[in-house]
């Protein structure tokens, strides 16, 4: 603890007047239709985008992308989509997970302005799920997305604290002469399914 | 003393056609950095949100790094302080020993770097793997990395692929950075499972929650701390916001500001161990504190680390990151590494036009060129600017201050340069001279034009 106290101290002797917090009020840009603007926004991090009118779409949905339809081991943390199987509750090592193809995971939000899909940790019995499969499709309702970060943040507020993330479209570099290559370490694809709202289909 | 940046630098630019090739590389990042920015309306706003949460957080560090470490706690992290590199790298190697760690992952962090952790830990028997593809790359090629978002900036393909069929058994003459992307995926993957522990860097800790936030592309930051029992998070003391709606702010700008994205792919908020596990954060000063104390350079520890100062600096792109000599290039390392060791680094900010552009794309609107002309005073104070750039100076301070020698160093300027031999004007020592040319000397002083003018009208 001495380095603590020793840090804080030299903190506290060196700390500049005090400045207030700036307000974070009318940040923010939003969107005529931000079920659209998401749609655009998944496309450009390189994603795909599909809009279902409810959970049974979504469900036919997944079974046609060609990933699914290729896929030999499926997990699904969103009740009637998908075919999964195995069960993450009969999952000891997440290690055994190092060949799974597809993973359908709940998102509780999706923010608009830049295809940020959040995944609360709660909602999955392992953390490597959503980075160590294959093929990620993201399940989340047309009321949950939001126009931006801050309201993302607003929503976010509320819950019980733990474990959580965004994702953002796939696994990506551009590490080697600023080439975009997607599939870096994670998934190779996200498909992100909207559910519900003023969906057409 | 050390070699500075203009002999580091001149030996880049020997070779012209990767200077250029650099060059334009690290420029179209900063391209995708203004079509991205431009695209959302209220940037400057969001700049001037983020400059003035910074400078807020740093007015009550120690009671929001308190916070933090209550907080975190609480979730079920172990917080550890340490002063100085030496004490970070012991509190980390003990981690690991006390566990039996033997296999270590690492997402990236700057700290670490300037810690030198890597070679701490591999004297000790530790393997460490860097996962960042960049970072992988520049390990495997037993150098330090040139770009802090882009590591590997200043490689060409052609020589990832010789390094890659070295050290990864790829087929010889591979340069297709896809393939090369590909293959180093499955030699990460074989490294994740294998790992013992995952540590990680820290973009922001938030005081309110206590929790991490770690921003990738890659995914490496959640394999490596998803498989392994054991995540060690290390952090500056500067990486605290004050609450979590903070972080709407700055991660709308980081992505935007380092590589043109929207965000990072994944946004990972680390608040207490998974099942089983352990959270582990080691919160870092090494000369942090002094900065806050030194009024003209604390806003440094606003920076958020986007490197889109670099992207935009004229001096980095045409001199390469290995110039600096320091974790940290470009504008932002020419202020940082003078704080640590102005011996070593005293050439750093002079390695800067003061053009001012850094500054202008800074989403925490930090004045480096203020930041860097202070340092060079300090430097000169402390006489560690050579004696031939003091002496310069020092007689053009006595010209500008006297008319009389003003008004003769003009005179001799227009009357007796012209007439001088090249020989003798670009002389050895005209260091100024080398890559330039004196202008056409007008037959006038301004003066002389300026009174002959007035006369007429």
């Amino acid at each position: 603890m001495a380095s603590r106290d020793h840090i804080l101290a030299a903190l506290r002797r060196h700390a500049p007047p005090a400045v207030t917090a700036p307000d974070l009020a009318g940040l923010g840009v939003t969107f005529a239709d931000p079920v659209a603007q998401l749609a655009l926004s998944v496309v450009a991090v390189g994603g795909a985008c599909v809009r279902v009118a409810d959970l049974a779409a979504a469900d036919a949905a997944v079974a046609a992308l060609p990933q699914a339809a290729a896929a030999r081991r499926v997990v699904s943390l969103v009740p009637g989509v998908g075919r999964p199987t195995l069960d993450l509750a009969d999952v000891a090592d997440p290690h055994t997970l190092a060949d799974l193809d597809l993973a359908i995971v709940p998102g509780e939000l999706a923010v608009a302005e830049n295809a940020a899909v959040w995944v609360e940790g709660r909602a999955l019995p392992h953390r490597a799920v959503f980075v160590i499969t294959d093929h990620l499709v993201l399940v989340v309702h047309a009321r949950d997305v939001v126009h931006h970060m801050h309201e993302a943040y607003e929503r976010l507020a509320g819950r019980p604290r733990g474990y959580g993330l965004f994702i953002s479209g796939p696994s990506k570099t551009a590490d080697i002469e600023q080439v975009l290559v997607v599939g870096a370490q994670g998934a190779r694809t996200c498909t992100v399914v909207v559910v519900g709202g003023a969906a057409t289909e | 003393m050390a070699e500075g940046h203009p002999e580091a630098a001149a030996r880049f630019v020997a070779d012209d056609e990767r200077l250029h090739w650099h060059d334009q590389a690290v420029w179209w990042v900063r391209q995708k950095r203004d079509t991205a920015s431009a695209a959302v309306a209220d940037w400057e706003a969001l700049r001037t949100a983020a400059a003035g949460i910074k400078r807020h957080a740093l007015s009550r560090l120690a009671e929001y790094l308190a916070e933090f470490e209550q907080n975190a706690t609480a979730m079920g992290a172990r917080v550890h302080w340490a002063r100085d590199a030496a004490e970070h790298n012991a509190i980390v190697h003990g981690l690991l020993a006390e566990r039996g760690v033997t296999r270590l992952v690492k997402s990236k962090s700057m700290l670490t770097e300037e810690c030198k952790l890597n070679p701490y830990l591999e004297a000790r028997g530790i393997d460490v793997v860097d996962t960042d593809l960049g970072e992988r790359i520049v390990q495997l090629a037993k150098e330090p990395p040139s770009h802090i978002v882009m590591p590997a900036i200043h490689r060409k393909k052609e020589e990832i692929g010789e390094l890659f069929h070295i050290h990864l058994k790829t087929e010889r003459g591979l340069a297709d950075p896809t393939r090369l992307t590909e293959a180093a995926r499955h030699h990460l993957r074989d490294r994740f499972l294998a790992a013992d522990a995952g540590l990680t860097g820290v973009n922001f800790a938030v005081a309110e929650t206590g929790a991490v936030v770690v921003c990738t592309n890659e995914g490496n930051a959640d394999m490596g701390t998803s498989l392994p029992l054991l995540h060690i998070a290390c952090m500056g003391i500067e990486k605290i916001v004050p609450r979590e709606r903070d972080l709407g702010v700055f991660l709308r700008l980081l992505a935007r500001s380092a590589t043109g994205q929207p965000i990072t792919t994944y946004t990972t908020h680390f608040s207490g161990p998974r099942a089983g596990g352990e959270l582990h954060i080691v919160i870092v000063d090494n000369g942090r504190s002094d900065t806050l104390g030194r009024e003209a350079l604390r806003d440094s520890l606003a920076c958020i680390r986007c490197g889109a100062c670099m992207n935009t600096c004229p001096v980095y792109r045409r001199s390469g990151g290995h110039s600096y000599r320091y974790t940290v290039p470009g504008p932002i390392g020419s202020v940082l590494a003078p704080q640590r060791d102005p011996g070593q680094y005293a050439t750093l900010p002079f390695a800067s036009t003061l053009c001012g552009s850094c500054a202008d794309v800074c989403p925490v609107r930090i004045d480096l060129h203020h930041q860097l002309l202070a340092l060079r005073q300090d430097l000169a104070h402390k006489r560690l600017v050579s004696w031939q750039k003091r002496l310069v100076l020092r007689i053009a301070a006595m010209v500008l201050a006297w008319s009389g020698a003003y008004r003769l160093a003009g005179w001799l300027a227009r009357r007796v340069l012209p007439r001088m031999p090249r020989w003798l004007l670009y002389v050895r020592w005209n260091v100024w001279g080398r890559q330039r040319e004196l202008p056409a000397m007008p037959r006038h002083s301004f003066r002389a034009q300026y009174r002959r003018r007035r006369g007429k009208s």
